[in-house]
C-alpha cells in the first residue's frame, strides 16, 4: 500500500507547493524553528561543515599517503575504516569505508544507482552528476560510455569493475599513481589528485602531462 | 518497491554531462535544506531506512522531474507528517498552529560533529555467515511493495562473493517499524554479461552490496 496516498488525491495543491524551493524550504525552517524542533544554529554548523571543513582534500590526503607508504596502503586495503580514520576523517565510530584499488589491468567506478549514497567524510558532499538519474542508471549499464563522457578513454581490454553502494559501505577508489611523480612528497601527490579519479571517473596525470 | 528510485539499467536520461568547476551548492535553499534534513534526522523519531523509503515512495513524474534536495524536502514533509511533527496545514502554509509537546533533545551545533560521525548499523548477528567468499550465489526474484535494497537489474542474477562486509540493520524491515533484524552483508560481483546480456561488454562487472536474505545457493 503506498504510505503518501495523499498525493494522488491532493496531487496538484501538492505539487504548486514545489514549484518554488526557496519559498518552500523558508517556510519549513520557520515553521520547524516556531515549534521548536531544530536550531539555526546547528544549521549554520552543518552547512559549514560541508563548505569549508570536509571535502575531497580528506581522500586525496589519503590516496597520496596510501602511494607514499606500502604499509599504510596495505592498512587501507585491509581495514580502510580504521586507516581513513587514523588520519582524523571519517569517523570514529565509522562510516564504514572500503577502498578499491585501480590497478594496470582494472579501473574501479562507484555509483549508487538506488539513491546516492556517497563517501561524505572523504570526499564532502556529492556533485550534480553522481545524483543524477542519467549516471545512476547508465554507470552499470555502460560504464565505458560513462568515462568517455568525461573524457576517460580506457585501454583496450582493461576491465572495469563497477561498485554499487547498496549498503552502508562506502568506497573510495584508490587511483593509480602516474609515471614521474617519484621525487614528490604527499602534500603534492595529494594536489594531483582529484575528486572525480576518487570516483572512477578520471585517472590522476602528473602536472603537464595528457591524460 | 519497484520504485522511481531503482534507475539501475534504465535508459532515456541522456548524458550524464557533468558541470565543470561545479560549487557545492546551486542555491541558498539548498543548504538550508541540508540543514534543516539533518537536524530533524537528529530528532531521531526515524531510520535512515524510513528517510530513504519516503522518497522512494515520491510519484515517479515528480521523482524524475526533482532536484535532489527538492527530493529530500518531499521526503522530510512526508516523514514530519508521519510523525506528528507538523500538520499538512501547517506544512503548506509554514505557520505553527500548535505545539509540538513531546519533549526532545534537539540538535545543537556543539553536537554536529558528533551527529555527522555517527556510524551506521552495525550489528552482532548470533549465526555464522551462510555464505563464504569465492562462492557462487543467486539473488531472490523479489518484488516486495516495501523498502529493498536489492535493485531490479539484479534480481534472480548469479554472481560471486567477493566479501563478507559483516552484520548490519537489515533496511527492509528497519525502514517499516518492523525491527532491526540485523544480517550478514556481501559484496557479490556479477559479470556484466550476466546482468546485461552476450551483447553487453565482457570485461565489466557489477558488484552489489547484499544481506543474506536476498541470496540463495546456487
Amino acid at each position: 500500500m503506498p504510505e503518501n496516498d495523499h498525493s494522488q488525491s491532493h496531487s496538484h495543491e501538492h505539487e504548486n507547493q514545489y514549484s518554488d524551493m526557496q519559498v518552500r524550504v523558508k517556510a519549513l525552517e520557520t515553521l520547524l524553528i516556531e515549534k521548536k524542533l531544530i536550531d539555526p544554529a546547528a544549521i549554520e554548523a552543518i552547512i559549514d561543515t560541508y563548505e569549508t571543513k570536509v571535502g575531497p582534500r580528506n581522500g586525496a590526503t589519503v590516496v597520496a599517503k596510501a602511494w607514499n607508504d606500502t604499509s599504510y596502503a596495505a592498512w587501507l586495503k585491509r581495514d580502510a575504516t580504521a586507516a581513513i580514520a587514523s588520519l582524523g576523517f571519517g569517523e570514529q565510530q565509522g562510516e564504514r569505508m572500503r577502498a578499491v584499488f585501480n590497478t594496470p589491468d582494472t579501473h574501479n567506478l562507484i555509483v549508487c544507482t538506488l539513491c546516492s549514497c556517497y563517501p561524505w567524510a572523504v570526499l564532502g558532499l556529492p556533485p550534480v552528476w553522481y545524483k543524477s538519474a542519467a549516471y545512476r542508471s547508465q554507470a552499470v549499464l555502460a560504464p565505458r560510455q560513462v568515462l568517455a563522457e568525461f573524457g576517460l578513454a580506457l585501454p583496450e581490454g582493461k576491465k572495469i569493475r563497477v561498485w554499487d553502494s547498496t549498503a552502508e559501505l562506502r568506497y573510495l577508489v584508490v587511483p593509480e599513481r602516474p609515471a614521474g611523480t617519484e621525487g614528490m612528497d604527499e602534500a603534492e601527490l595529494a594536489s594531483l589528485v582529484t575528486r572525480d579519479a576518487m570516483i572512477g571517473t578520471a585517472v590522476v596525470t602528473r602536472p603537464g602531462a595528457s591524460a | 518497491m519497484n520504485g522511481p528510485h531503482d534507475l539501475g539499467g534504465q535508459m532515456g536520461f541522456g548524458p550524464v554531462a557533468p558541470e565543470k568547476n561545479e560549487p557545492v551548492f546551486h542555491a541558498g535553499w539548498e543548504k538550508r535544506a541540508l540543514g534543516i534534513t539533518l537536524c530533524c534526522d537528529a530528532l531521531g523519531a526515524w531510520t535512515i531506512d524510513e528517510s530513504r523509503h519516503s522518497m522512494e515512495g515520491i510519484p515517479p513524474a515528480a521523482y524524475l522531474a526533482a532536484s535532489y534536495y527538492e527530493k529530500w524536502i518531499r521526503g522530510l514533509h512526508i516523514l514530519l507528517e508521519r510523525h506528528g511533527f507538523a500538520t499538512r496545514d501547517e506544512l503548506l502554509s509554514g505557520h505553527k498552529q500548535r505545539d509540538d509537546l513531546r519533549s526532545r533533545n534537539i540538535l545543537k551545533p556543539e553536537m554536529v560533529a558528533d551527529m555527522l560521525a555517527s556510524g551506521p548499523s552495525q550489528r552482532a548477528v548470533d549465526t555464522p555467515p551462510l555464505f563464504s567468499t569465492g562462492q557462487r550465489v543467486r539473488t531472490r526474484i523479489l518484488h516486495p511493495t516495501t523498502h529493498t535494497r536489492l535493485p531490479r537489474y539484479a534480481r534472480g542474477k548469479t554472481g560471486m562473493v567477493d566479501a563478507i562486509q559483516g552484520s548490519y540493520v537489515f533496511p527492509d524491515t528497519n525502514a517499516h517499524g518492523k525491527g532491526e533484524n540485523p544480517q550478514w552483508l556481501y559484496t557479490v560481483v556479477f559479470d556484466a554479461v550476466e546482468l546485461w546480456g552476450s551483447d553487453s561488454d565482457p570485461s565489466s562487472s557489477v558488484s552489489i552490496d547484499a544481506w543474506e536474505s536476498y541470496l540463495e545457493q546456487f
